[in-house]
C-alpha cells in the first residue's frame, strides 16, 4: 500500500515535468507545425537561468587573508558575495538561498526573448519548408545553444540547491492513517508538482478565456480563414512561440534542484518530450498533458522492484512500449486531431 | 608560440620523407617494412591523447588532457619537471625520449566506446602514434585497449575503474595505473566498519552496465565479509536523471545504508535526490541512515555540492596528499592552470611518465620491449607511494585513499578530505581472483 | 550500359573513379605540410565514409523516395554489427558469412518493425520506429548483456570457437579477412612529399559500396521506385486507384534496413567490435541529418552528407590549440594569438559548435542540401543551366 502510494506520488511528480515540457513542445510542434528539435535546449537554458542567477548572487569581491593558505601555499583569498555586503549577511544569505525560485523572474523575460528571437530570426522562414529542413535547422540550433552554454559553464553538472526551507521531506503517513516515516516525499518535489499544475492551468486559461487565446486557437484550427478575417495571425504565433519557450524554460528553472543542470540535459529530454507529445496526439494540448502524467505514472510503477523482478529491465523500455501500444491501438494517439502531421 | 617548432618539425619531417622517396620515387612500401607499428624514424615521437572532450565526461577528459600536455612539456625539458625529480627511476632527464622530441595529438572520444576506437584508429593510422593514453570510462578503455592490442601499440589506460579492464578483458599491450572496483571495496569496508559498525543493512542502487555490476559485486562481497547484510540490489538505467522511483522504496526496505554504484552525472543526481528525500535525516533500526558513494571524483563532488558532506568513498589519488611527488605535481599543474589537478589528471600524467621511463630503460620504442620493461616494475615518487606494475595482469598495486565529503571546506577544491590511506597490502589480490578471472593477456603484439 | 541510361552511366563511372582513387584524392596535401591535418586519406576514415555512405544511401531509399521518416534506423545497423561479430566469434574470420548474416538479420528485424510501424504514417510512424530502436538500445545496453556484452561492446576473444577456421595456435587474436586477404593490411606509396595508403579493407568497402550504389540507382529508376515516389506525392490518391501501397513501402523499409545491416556488418568487418551506442537515437538522428544535409531524394546527396559529418567528427575534433599556433607561426605574435583565440571555440572540444553552425547555414542558404550547392556552382559555369542535372531527381518533398 505505502509502496504504491509512493509510486503514485513519484509518477505525479515525474508526470508533471513531462507534461510541462510536452505542453511547450506541443504549442510549437502540434499547432504551429514546426518540428522543433531545439525544444530540449530551451528547457536546458531555463535550468541554466537558475545556475546563472545563483552565480550572479554569489559574485564576490576578494580580500586576502594572510592566516590561511591555498593549495599552492600562497595566502588564500577570502570571498564575500556582494549581495551580502550590500544587504547585510543574513538577508544576503537568504537571497542566495532563494536563487532558484527567484530565477523564475529572470527566466520569464529571458525565455520570452529567446523564443521571440528564435521565431523571428529563424523559425519564421521555415513554416513553409519541409519538416526535414526544420529538423536540420533546429537540431543545428540546439547544438549551437548547447555549445554556448558549455563554453560558459563547462560540461559538468552544476549544483543548484533548493532553498533551505524546502529541503527534507513531508511525511504523508499520518494523512492516510499509516505509520510515520512510511510515506515520505521531498518538499521540493511537491513544490514542483504544484508549480507545474499552476503553469499548465495558466496556459489553458490563457488560451480558453482571453480573446488572444481564442484567436490563436482559431488560427491553429484554420490558419488561412483566420488570416482572411484580417487578423494578423503571424504576430500572435510569434507570441505563442515566446510563451512556449517560456513554459519550457520554467519547467527547467524549477527542475534544477532535482537534476543538476548540465549542458546536455536538453537532449535527454528531447526524445522523451516528442514521445509524450505524439502519444498525446498531435495538435492536442490536453492530450500532451494527459500523456505526460500517464507515462510518468507508468514509468514509476515499472521501476518498482516487484515489477522489475518479474520483467527485468522493464523500467528502461516502459515508455517506448506504452507508446507503441497506444499508437497501434489509437491511430492518432490519445487525443490527436485528424490530419496533423500525418503526411 | 612555436615558430621554431614549425620549422624544425617541417624540415625534419620533409627531410625524412624526401630521403626515402627520392631514392625510390615510386616504390610501394608495405607497413611490414618496419620492425613494429609506427616505428619512429624522424627526430620526434608522437603520443596519442584520446580523451572525452564532449559529452558527459568532457571536464574529466579536459583535465586529463591538461596533465598530458604538462607531462609532454616535462619530458621535453620545458617547465619545472614536475614529478621527474621525485620519480624513483632516474633515467628520464627531460631531454625528450631516446633523443627524440615528444609530440602529441589529441582526439575527442565523446565518452563513447565506438568513437573512442575510431579516434584511436585515426591516431595510429594517420598520425603514427606509438602509444595511446586517456579515456574516462571503462567501456572506452576496454575498446581502445583491444584496438591497441590488434594494431600493435601500447595503451596506457586513463580513468577506468571496472575490474574487467585488467580482468576479463586484459590485454598484453594494455596497462592500468588507476585502481579498480575490487580495491575500492576492500579499502572502503574497514573504514565503514569503524564508523558505522558491523551490523548494517545495505541497499544498492547500481548503474545498469558492466562497470556498475563489477562495483556492486565488489562492494557487496567485501561488506558482507564484515557482517553487513545486503537487503536489495536495484539496477537503475544509465542516465535516468530522475531517481525518485528508485529512492522512494529505500526507507521502507529496512535498510540503513544506501550504496550508490553510480558515476558521473548519475552519481550527482542520485546523491542529490537521495539527500532531498531526507534519507540522511532519518533513523532506521535505531541508527542514522547513511549513504556511501564507493567511487569519488573531484569533479563529480563539485557537481553534488553540499550533498556530499560526510559521505564516504574512495579515490585513486588526491592533491591533498603530502608526499613529495604529489607536492611537485600539484605545484607544477597548479602554477600552469590555476587549480589543483584531479585524480584522472594524475593517473594520465603518471602513465606517461611510466611509459617514457620504460622506453628509456628498454632503450627501444618496440611495444614488446616497453611492455617487458613495465611488467613487474616497482617504483615510487609518482604520488601513490611504492607501487608495483604486476606482470600477470598489468594492473598497478598501490595505496588506495578512503575519502569523505568535507564538513567545512575552505575552498571549492577541498570538498573532499582524506580519511585513511589504505596500504597496498590490503588491496592486493591474486591474479586469478574470481572477479578477475576469464581473461588472458595473450602475447604482446608489436604490429607490422 | 548495365541497364542505365547514358547520363546515369557517366555518373556511375565518375563515382567508380572517385571511389577507387579516394586514397589519392583525399590526401591532397604532402604528409609533412601543415595542411596535412586536413588529409582524410587514411584507411579508417575512408572506410567510415564509405560505410556510413552505404547507410545513408539505404536510408534515402526509404526517406527520399517514400517520404517516410524513420527515426530508428540505427537499430538495424547495430543489429547487423552484432550479427557480424557473432559470426566472427563462432564461425569464421572470413567477412563474407558475417556480412551476409548481418544483412539477413537486419532485414528480418526491419520486416518485423516495418510491418508494425507502417500501419501509421507521418510523425506517428517516426515515433514508432524511434520507440523500437530505443527499446533495442536500452535492452542491448543492459538486459541483453549476455548477447551484446552491454556497454563494453561485443569483442573477439582468444577462446572463441570459430569452427570453420583452423585452430588458433598463436596467442593473439585473429584478423578479419576475405579468403586470406587481411582487412588491416595496406601498402603505402610514397611519392614526392606525399604518402598514400591503399588498404584492403577500404577497397572491399568501396567495391561493396559501388554495388550498393548501383542497386540504389536501379531502384530509383525502376517502376518500383516510381511507385514509391507516388506514395510520397500522394498516398491517398494512390489508394483510390485501387493500389495497396503497403507492400511497396514495406519492401522499401526492408531494403533500407538491409542496407543499414550491411553497413553495420562492414563496420564490424573492418573493426570487429559492436557497441550498443550504435543503436541509440542519436545514431538514428545522425543518418537523418546526413541525408538531409546532403540532399534527401538525390542519389549522391546522402553520401556527401555522410562524408561531411564524419569528416568534421574526425578532423575538426583533432585540431588543438598547438596545431593552430603552428599554422599561424609565421604571422606576428599578436595576430597569431588573436587568430588562435578567435578560432579556439570552433575546434577540438568545440567541433560540435562548428557542426551545428554548418547545419544551420546549409539549410538556410542551400535548401536542397550540399547537392544543391554543387549544382549552383556548376550552374555558374554553364551557359544554359539545366533544369535538372543528372545527379538529382526530386528535391526533398
Amino acid at each position: 500500500m505505502d509502496a504504491i502510494l509512493l509510486q503514485i506520488l513519484n509518477g505525479l511528480d515525474k508526470g508533471s515535468a513531462y507534461a510541462l515540457i510536452a505542453l511547450g513542445l506541443t504549442l510549437i510542434f502540434g499547432t504551429l507545425g514546426v518540428v522543433n528539435f531545439a525544444h530540449g535546449a530551451l528547457f536546458m537554458i531555463g535550468s541554466f537561468c537558475s545556475v546563472t542567477l545563483s552565480k550572479l548572487f554569489s559574485l564576490s569581491f576578494e580580500t586576502v587573508d594572510p592566516t590561511k593558505l591555498d593549495f599552492l601555499g600562497n595566502p588564500s583569498k577570502v570571498t564575500t558575495p556582494y549581495v551580502q555586503a550590500w544587504f547585510g549577511p543574513e538577508l544576503g544569505a537568504a537571497i542566495i538561498d532563494w536563487s532558484v525560485p527567484l530565477a523564475i523572474l529572470l527566466a520569464i523575460p529571458v525565455m520570452l526573448i529567446v523564443g521571440y528571437v528564435m521565431e523571428r530570426g529563424l523559425i519564421k522562414h521555415f513554416y513553409k519548408r519541409a519538416h526535414a529542413d526544420q529538423i536540420l535547422v533546429t537540431f543545428g540550433l540546439a547544438i549551437v545553444l548547447q555549445e554556448i552554454v558549455k563554453y560558459f559553464f563547462g560540461a559538468n553538472p552544476i549544483s543548484a540547491p533548493a532553498p533551505e526551507v524546502f529541503r527534507g521531506s513531508l511525511d504523508f503517513g499520518p494523512f492516510f492513517g499509516l505509520e510515520a516515516n512510511k510515506v515520505i516525499y521531498p518538499y521540493w518535489r511537491l513544490v514542483y508538482f504544484f508549480f507545474s499544475a499552476g503553469i499548465i492551468a495558466a496556459v489553458f486559461a490563457f488560451l480558453r478565456f482571453t480573446t488572444f487565446g481564442m484567436v490563436v486557437r482559431a488560427g491553429m484550427a484554420d490558419r488561412e480563414t483566420v488570416g482572411l478575417l484580417g487578423i494578423d495571425i503571424d504576430k500572435r504565433f510569434t507570441v505563442m512561440f515566446g510563451i512556449a519557450a517560456a513554459v519550457a524554460g520554467l519547467a527547467g528553472v524549477m527542475y534544477a534542484p532535482i537534476l543538476s543542470p548540465n549542458y546536455q540535459m536538453g537532449m535527454d529530454f528531447l526524445v522523451l518530450s516528442f514521445v509524450v507529445v505524439v502519444v498525446g496526439g498531435m495538435g492536442s494540448l490536453p492530450g500532451a498533458v494527459l500523456a505526460g502524467f500517464l507515462l510518468g505514472i507508468l514509468q514509476s510503477f515499472a521501476s518498482m522492484n516487484e515489477v522489475k523482478s518479474v520483467i527485468p529491465g522493464i523500467d528502461q523500455i516502459i515508455i517506448y512500449l506504452v507508446a507503441i501500444i497506444i499508437l497501434l491501438t489509437r491511430p492518432r494517439g490519445l487525443m490527436g486531431r485528424k490530419g496533423v502531421m500525418e503526411e | 608560440m612555436s615558430r621554431s617548432n614549425f620549422t624544425r618539425r617541417g624540415l625534419l619531417k620533409t627531410g625524412a620523407v624526401a630521403g626515402t622517396t627520392f631514392a625510390l620515387p615510386t616504390i610501394f612500401t608495405s607497413r611490414a617494412a618496419n620492425a613494429f607499428t609506427n616505428e619512429p624514424t624522424g627526430s620526434s615521437v608522437t603520443f596519442g591523447f584520446n580523451v572525452p572532450q564532449t559529452g558527459a565526461y568532457a571536464e574529466e577528459g579536459m583535465d586529463e588532457l591538461r596533465a598530458q600536455q604538462l607531462a609532454v612539456e616535462h619530458l621535453n625539458g620545458i617547465g619545472d619537471g614536475g614529478m621527474l625529480s621525485t620519480f624513483s627511476s632516474k633515467v628520464l632527464t627531460g631531454a625528450g625520449l631516446l633523443g627524440k622530441e615528444v609530440k602529441f595529438v589529441s582526439g575527442d572520444t565523446q565518452t563513447k566506446a565506438d568513437i573512442a576506437r575510431g579516434t584511436a584508429q585515426s591516431m595510429i593510422q594517420k598520425d603514427g602514434v606509438i602509444m595511446i593514453t586517456g579515456g574516462s570510462s571503462s567501456a572506452e578503455a576496454i575498446a581502445v585497449q583491444g584496438l591497441c592490442q590488434e594494431a600493435g601499440v601500447i595503451f596506457m589506460a586513463g580513468l577506468t575503474h571496472s575490474n574487467d579492464t585488467t580482468g576479463k578483458d586484459r590485454k598484453a599491450n594494455g596497462f592500468r595505473h588507476f585502481f579498480n572496483a575490487y580495491m575500492s571495496g576492500v579499502a572502503l569496508t574497514p573504514v565503514l566498519q569503524k564508523v558505522y559498525g558491523s551490523d548494517r543493512r545495505a541497499y544498492h542502487l547500481t548503474a545498469d552496465y558492466t562497470w556498475g555490476w563489477t562495483q556492486e559485486a565488489s562492494i557487496a562481497a567485501s561488506t558482507e565479509a564484515i557482517g553487513w547484510q545486503t537487503v536489495q540490489k536495484v539496477m537503475t538505467p544509465v542516465g535516468a536523471g530522475d531517481f525518485s522511483s528508485y529512492l522512494a522504496p529505500v526507507l521502507n526496505s529496512g535498510a540503513d545504508v544506501l550504496i550508490l554504484n553510480h558515476y558521473g552525472a548519475d552519481m550527482v543526481n542520485s546523491l542529490t535526490q537521495a539527500v532531498q528525500f531526507g534519507l540522511r535525516d532519518k533513523q532506521v533500526n535505531g541508527k542514522n541512515f547513511e549513504i556511501v558513494v564507493p567511487l569519488y571524483s573531484e569533479l563529480m563532488a563539485a557537481g553534488a555540492g553540499e550533498n556530499i558532506k560526510g559521505v564516504y568513498g574512495s579515490m585513486n589519488w588526491n592533491w591533498q596528499l603530502q608526499d613529495a611527488g604529489t607536492k611537485a605535481f600539484v605545484k607544477s599543474f597548479g602554477e600552469k592552470y590555476g587549480f589543483p589537478p584531479s585524480n584522472a589528471a594524475q593517473t594520465c600524467y603518471a602513465q606517461i611518465m611510466l611509459y617514457a621511463d620504460a622506453v628509456t630503460r628498454a632503450n627501444s620504442f618496440n611495444p614488446c620491449a616497453v611492455a617487458e620493461a613495465l611488467e613487474g616494475f616497482e617504483f615510487d615518487g609518482l604520488g601513490n607511494g611504492p607501487t608495483l606494475y604486476r606482470k600477470d595482469d598489468h594492473q598497478c598495486f598501490k595505496d588506495v585513499l578512503v575519502m569523505k565529503g568535507a564538513e567545512a571546506p575552505t575552498s571549492q577544491y577541498d570538498n573532499l578530505e582524506i580519511v585513511e590511506i589504505t596500504p597496498v597490502a590490503q588491496v592486493t589480490y591474486a591474479p586469478d581472483h574470481p572477479m578477475f578471472a576469464g581473461g588472458a593477456l595473450g602475447d604482446c603484439n608489436p604490429g607490422a | 550500359m548495365f541497364g542505365l541510361d547514358r547520363k546515369d552511366t557517366v555518373f556511375m563511372l565518375i563515382v567508380v573513379v572517385i571511389a577507387l582513387s579516394a586514397p589519392i584524392l583525399l590526401n591532397p596535401w604532402p604528409a609533412a605540410s601543415q595542411m596535412a591535418q586536413f588529409n582524410a586519406g587514411y584507411p579508417d576514415l575512408m572506410q567510415r565514409f564509405v560505410v556510413y555512405g552505404i547507410f545513408a544511401i539505404g536510408f534515402n531509399i526509404l526517406f527520399g523516395l517514400t517520404g517516410y521518416l524513420s527515426f530508428g534506423h540505427a537499430a538495424f545497423l547495430g543489429v547487423g554489427s552484432y550479427a557480424a561479430v557473432w559470426m566472427f566469434k563462432l564461425l569464421s574470420m572470413n567477412i563474407i558469412p558475417a556480412i551476409l548474416l548481418s544483412m539477413v538479420v537486419a532485414g528480418l528485424f526491419a520486416l518485423v518493425i516495418g510491418y508494425v510501424s507502417l500501419r501509421r504514417s507521418g510523425i506517428y510512424f517516426s515515433i514508432l520506429t524511434l520507440a523500437f530502436a530505443q527499446m533495442s538500445f536500452n535492452m542491448a545496453y543492459s538486459v541483453l548483456t549476455p548477447l551484446t556484452n552491454g556497454e563494453t561492446g561485443l569483442q573477439l576473444a582468444l577462446d572463441d570457437p570459430r569452427i570453420l577456421d583452423a585452430a588458433n595456435t598463436t596467442n593473439s587474436l585473429p584478423v578479419t579477412n576475405l579468403f586470406g586477404a587481411e582487412m588491416r593490411s595496406s601498402v603505402t606509396w610514397n611519392v614526392g612529399g606525399w604518402s598514400f595508403d591503399f588498404s584492403v579493407g577500404y577497397y572491399v568497402c568501396a567495391v561493396i559500396m559501388l554495388i550498393a550504389f548501383y542497386t540504389s540507382v536501379r531502384i530509383f529508376r525502376s517502376p518500383f521506385g516510381m511507385m514509391l515516389r507516388a506514395v510520397k506525392s500522394n498516398q491517398q490518391r494512390l489508394n483510390y486507384t485501387g493500389i495497396n501501397s503497403r507492400p511497396y513501402t514495406l519492401a522499401a523499409f526492408v531494403i533500407s534496413g538491409m542496407y543499414a545491416g550491411l553497413a553495420g556488418g562492414l563496420l564490424a568487418a573492418m573493426d570487429p567490435l559492436a557497441g550498443a551506442e550504435r543503436m541509440q537515437w542519436t545514431a538514428s538522428g545522425e543518418v537523418v541529418l546526413m541525408t538531409i544535409l546532403g540532399g534527401a531524394g538525390t542519389l549522391i546527396g546522402p553520401f556527401l552528407g555522410a562524408g561531411f559529418i564524419k569528416y568534421c567528427e574526425n578532423i575538426f575534433s583533432k585540431i588543438n590549440d598547438q596545431i593552430l599556433h603552428q599554422w599561424f607561426a609565421l604571422l606576428p605574435d599578436w595576430l597569431e594569438n588573436t587568430l588562435v583565440t578567435v578560432l579556439h571555440p570552433f575546434i577540438g572540444k568545440g567541433w560540435h559548435l562548428t557542426l551545428g553552425l554548418i547545419f544551420m547555414l546549409v539549410v538556410v542558404f542551400l535548401p536542397g542540401g550540399l547537392v544543391e550547392g554543387w549544382n549552383r556552382i556548376t550552374g555558374l559555369f554553364r551557359r544554359k543551366p539545366k533544369a535538372k542535372p543528372s545527379a538529382t531527381t526530386e528535391p526533398a518533398e
